[in-house]
């Protein structure tokens, strides 16, 4: 056995309430890993053959939890959570922070294998060996700080009966949706803590669909032997040293970014991205370091850097609102693309999308959009439910945030993300709205514009991604570069935080993992085979797509129309990307992956790899 | 620097600075067990609700409690370090010690039959080690002086609750 894995997966099956251990094979686990890698891996060997024909929201999807070898040894614990995305049709690997991993490593397992759906609400509760399907009926609904709250109460109380002699428990760690996962919302997230967010791929829809509340696992064991235990110990100070030494992250987490990106490199989504420039010096970090983060260092297991931030409005009509940082891709996709440039504003709005269960850059994203349609009188009063959806106005998003979340009037339509609402909205008002969402393959585009070139340089950075618009994965050349998305598969494989990477050789992630698995493994071993068949057959799935849409590379495989507007204000006003250019650089970008000019992965590509199974599918595509 | 010269020490503590990173969790586990296990550790990290971490460990209450109520004598007070000493050998782990802690802060040990506590790792604790590291600063070292360090001996309820108000404000506590 491969060192580092606990050893076995749990699946469980909520319409046939059974459950069972499964294992990988080590040529398996050598080839994908974990996470995000061998979430790619099963769902093609399960679901592959008729891919196009399953629902995301429908019991035949499987809802993974996967960690990965380097969960819990590489300092800042993830886990990664996946299956057939109801945002892209496609295979997203979406993680997030937290305990989750590490517990469930301690518990036995590498990951969790959830398939059928739930006749009513359940969760499930693991300890150790023990699992059990439990009823949630008097968890459903409930928001995400009610949910935690009550399920941490429950589960130590279940563990205090079971085990009276342990002594005090230490709660459990909870994975959950919230309201907007219930009701299949496509733009909401899984959650841990309050407001750590699975986001990307609409993963709370599916647990949702499945009538799966949350899990929560307490694991008593230790995390699995490695191969090099004293290696271990000197790569997490390598890795805690580097980290230490930056100020930056270590103080102000990715929230310094909320001005800077505005201001510096123009690249901040401002009012739906009419803009991505702004010079507000309210929206400062030294803003939300003085009126509302309580702690300034706050982190999760193992990490050094800590680059969250815990916030709390003190004053004002939003008094008593607490959210996590927040961090830059909620400042801007509830903030500046909302027009709002206020800390307490922007907390308060966080703290909104957490307690509903919503990923805040989804929705943040489908906001912005409708209030654009209402600026330019395509939405009216009428069609937003009375709700007049003016840029800045915090407590009418707020409004209509709820209104998504329990899909109520408009909040029906916007609940199915950006990309569906605009076709839905077109047709009702007869109009092509689609030049106003600002979305890759359904997906959302994270708050980092392409336009000025500055902050995220590659213009096809999201056209060619198999994650769409997802911000932490994207196409880039050469592909070993450490922003590539065949790069960034290898964190989210080996599943732990990639920013305690910033600022150290990009060595020191295959030195852990060899650390930690006994495999040698080099970047360019990675590149070139393992993360070349997790790209491909991540787009073999996007491109078969689902019952309700399909993409067309030669059409999807675009920015958004917005980014062929010219930026018209700041530092590069008038600045243009020509669709020229990005042609050019896609089907160079195609020629490095192997894909054909019309962006199907190449029969020969395919073979090489080993993938013949997947070269026959897309057969039907070329 | 205290282990050199043998004076008994304390681990002072602000809970309301950690950052819920675990490294002490870690450091005390790789110490004494030789392996990452969280649960295992002598020092915990509670989180009650989200962002009130804190540290759980033994204070080293000036008239022991634990060590009176343990049965079988397995308890013992190093005199140098001022650490109380489980004789893994002669515990039974009866959970004695934890009824009599004001602040149930020993706990067993997940697969032996024994009770954990903190050592104080012989008088150069690992845990304060990462802590200082990290420059969290919720952890640190100073001789033991003659103070009611049972004041600290709390459950972990009664410091989330109070944590919770300090940090969330008024209606901090209903997280818990």
């Amino acid at each position: 056995m491969i060192r580092g894995y606990a050893g076995k997966f749990l699946e469980v099956d909520l319409s046939a309430k059974s459950f069972k251990g499964v294992g990988f094979s080590d040529k398996v686990l050598r080839d994908y890993v974990g996470g995000r890698g061998l979430a790619a891996k099963i769902l093609w060997d399960r679901l592959g053959s008729r891919w196009e024909t399953v629902d995301p929201l429908g019991p035949e999807n499987l809802l993974l939890f996967l960690t990965g070898p380097l969960t819990g040894f590489f300092p800042g614990g993830r886990i990664c959570v996946s299956g057939k995305s109801p945002q892209s049709n496609g295979v997203v690997g979406s993680t997030v922070g937290g305990e989750f991993g590490v517990e469930l490593k301690c518990a036995g397992y590498d990951g969790i294998i959830v398939a059928g759906e739930a006749e009513k609400p359940v969760y499930l509760f693991i300890k150790d060996s023990d699992v059990e399907i439990r009823s949630a009926s008097h968890i459903w609904s409930l928001d995400a700080k009610q949910t935690v709250a009550a399920l941490t109460r429950e589960c130590r109380e279940l563990l205090r009966a079971r085990y009276p002699q342990k002594g005090e428990w230490k709660e459990p760690s909870i994975l959950y949706i919230g309201p907007a996962g219930e009701n299949k919302v496509r733009t909401a997230a899984v959650a841990a803590k309050w407001s750590h967010a699975a986001g990307y791929g609409g993963y709370g829809a599916v647990m949702g669909s499945k009538r799966l509340k949350a899990i929560a696992v307490k694991g008593t064991g230790p995390l699995p032997e490695v191969a090099d235990l004293e290696g271990v110990k000197a790569l997490m100070q390598e890795v805690c040293n580097n980290a230490y030494e930056s100020e930056l992250w270590r103080r102000w987490g990715t929230g310094a970014s909320g001005y800077e990106v505005g201001a510096k490199t123009s690249s901040e989504p401002v009012r739906n991205w009419q803009e991505e420039w702004h010079d507000e010096k309210s929206f400062g970090v030294n803003e939300f370091e003085n009126r509302v983060w309580v702690k300034q260092y706050w982190g999760d297991f193992g990490c050094p850097t800590t680059c969250l931030k815990l916030a709390v409005v003190r004053a004002g009509k939003f008094k008593g609102a607490i959210t996590d940082n927040p961090d830059y891709e909620l400042q801007a996709y509830v903030g500046t693309n909302l027009g709002i440039f206020t800390p307490e504003d922007n907390v308060y709005m966080a703290s909104v999308i957490d307690d509903l269960g919503l990923c805040g850059i989804q929705t943040g994203n489908v906001l912005g959009f409708a209030a654009e349609l209402f600026q330019r009188g395509m939405l009216t009063k009428e069609d937003l439910d009375g709700i007049e959806l003016n840029w800045g106005d915090t407590e009418a998003f707020a409004k209509l945030a709820k209104k998504i979340a329990y899909r109520e009037g408009i909040g029906n339509i916007l609940a199915e993300g950006t990309y569906r609402a605009a076709l839905k909205i077109g047709e009702m008002k007869g109009v092509d709205v689609m030049p106003y969402a600002v979305q890759v393959k359904g997906i959302g585009v994270g708050a980092h514009g392409i336009r000025s070139e500055k902050d995220y340089p590659e213009i096809y950075s999201y056209a060619c991604s198999v994650q769409g618009g997802d911000h932490t994965s994207v196409a880039c050349m050469p592909l070993d570069d450490f922003r590539s998305e065949l790069m960034m598969a290898f964190h989210d494989s080996g599943v732990y935080c990639y920013f305690n990477v910033f600022g150290l050789s990009r060595t020191v992630v295959f030195n852990f993992y060899k650390a930690v698995t006994g495999i040698e493994l080099t970047k360019e071993d990675w590149v070139a085979t393992k993360a070349m068949k997790i790209i491909q057959l991540q787009r073999a799935m996007l491109l078969l797509g689902g019952p309700d849409l399909r993409w067309n590379p030669e059409i999807h495989d675009d920015n958004p129309p917005r980014f062929y507007e010219p930026l018209p204000s700041g530092p590069y006003k008038g600045k243009v990307i020509e669709k020229t250019r990005v042609d050019e650089e896609k089907h160079r970008y195609y020629e490095l992956v192997g894909w054909d000019e019309r962006g199907i992965p190449k029969s020969e590509t395919l073979r090489k790899l080993g993938l013949e199974d997947v070269d026959r599918a897309l057969e039907k595509l070329r | 620097m205290a282990s050199e010269e043998k004076t008994s020490i304390w681990i002072a503590r602000d809970l309301s600075k950690c950052s819920g990173c675990r490294k002490c969790e870690i450091a005390c586990s790789l110490f004494h067990e030789k392996r990452i296990w969280p649960e295992a550790s002598r020092i915990r990290v509670f989180m009650l609700a989200p962002g009130i971490e804190f540290p759980h460990f033994c204070v080293q209450c000036e008239d022991y409690p634990c060590v009176q109520a343990c049965p079988v004598n397995a308890l013992s007070v190093n005199k140098e370090t001022g650490a109380v000493i489980v004789d893994s050998s002669a515990c039974i782990g009866c959970g004695k010690c934890i009824e009599a802690c004001p602040g149930r802060i020993p706990h067993m040990h997940p697969v032996e039959n024994k009770v954990l506590i903190c050592d104080l790792c012989g008088g150069d604790p690992q845990c304060v080690k990462v802590c200082q590291e990290g420059l969290w600063n919720v952890l640190w070292v100073v001789p033991r002086g003659n103070y009611s360090y049972k004041l600290y001996a709390r459950t972990p309820e009664e410091i989330a609750r109070d944590l919770a108000v300090k940090i969330f404000g008024e209606e901090g506590e209903r997280y818990v």
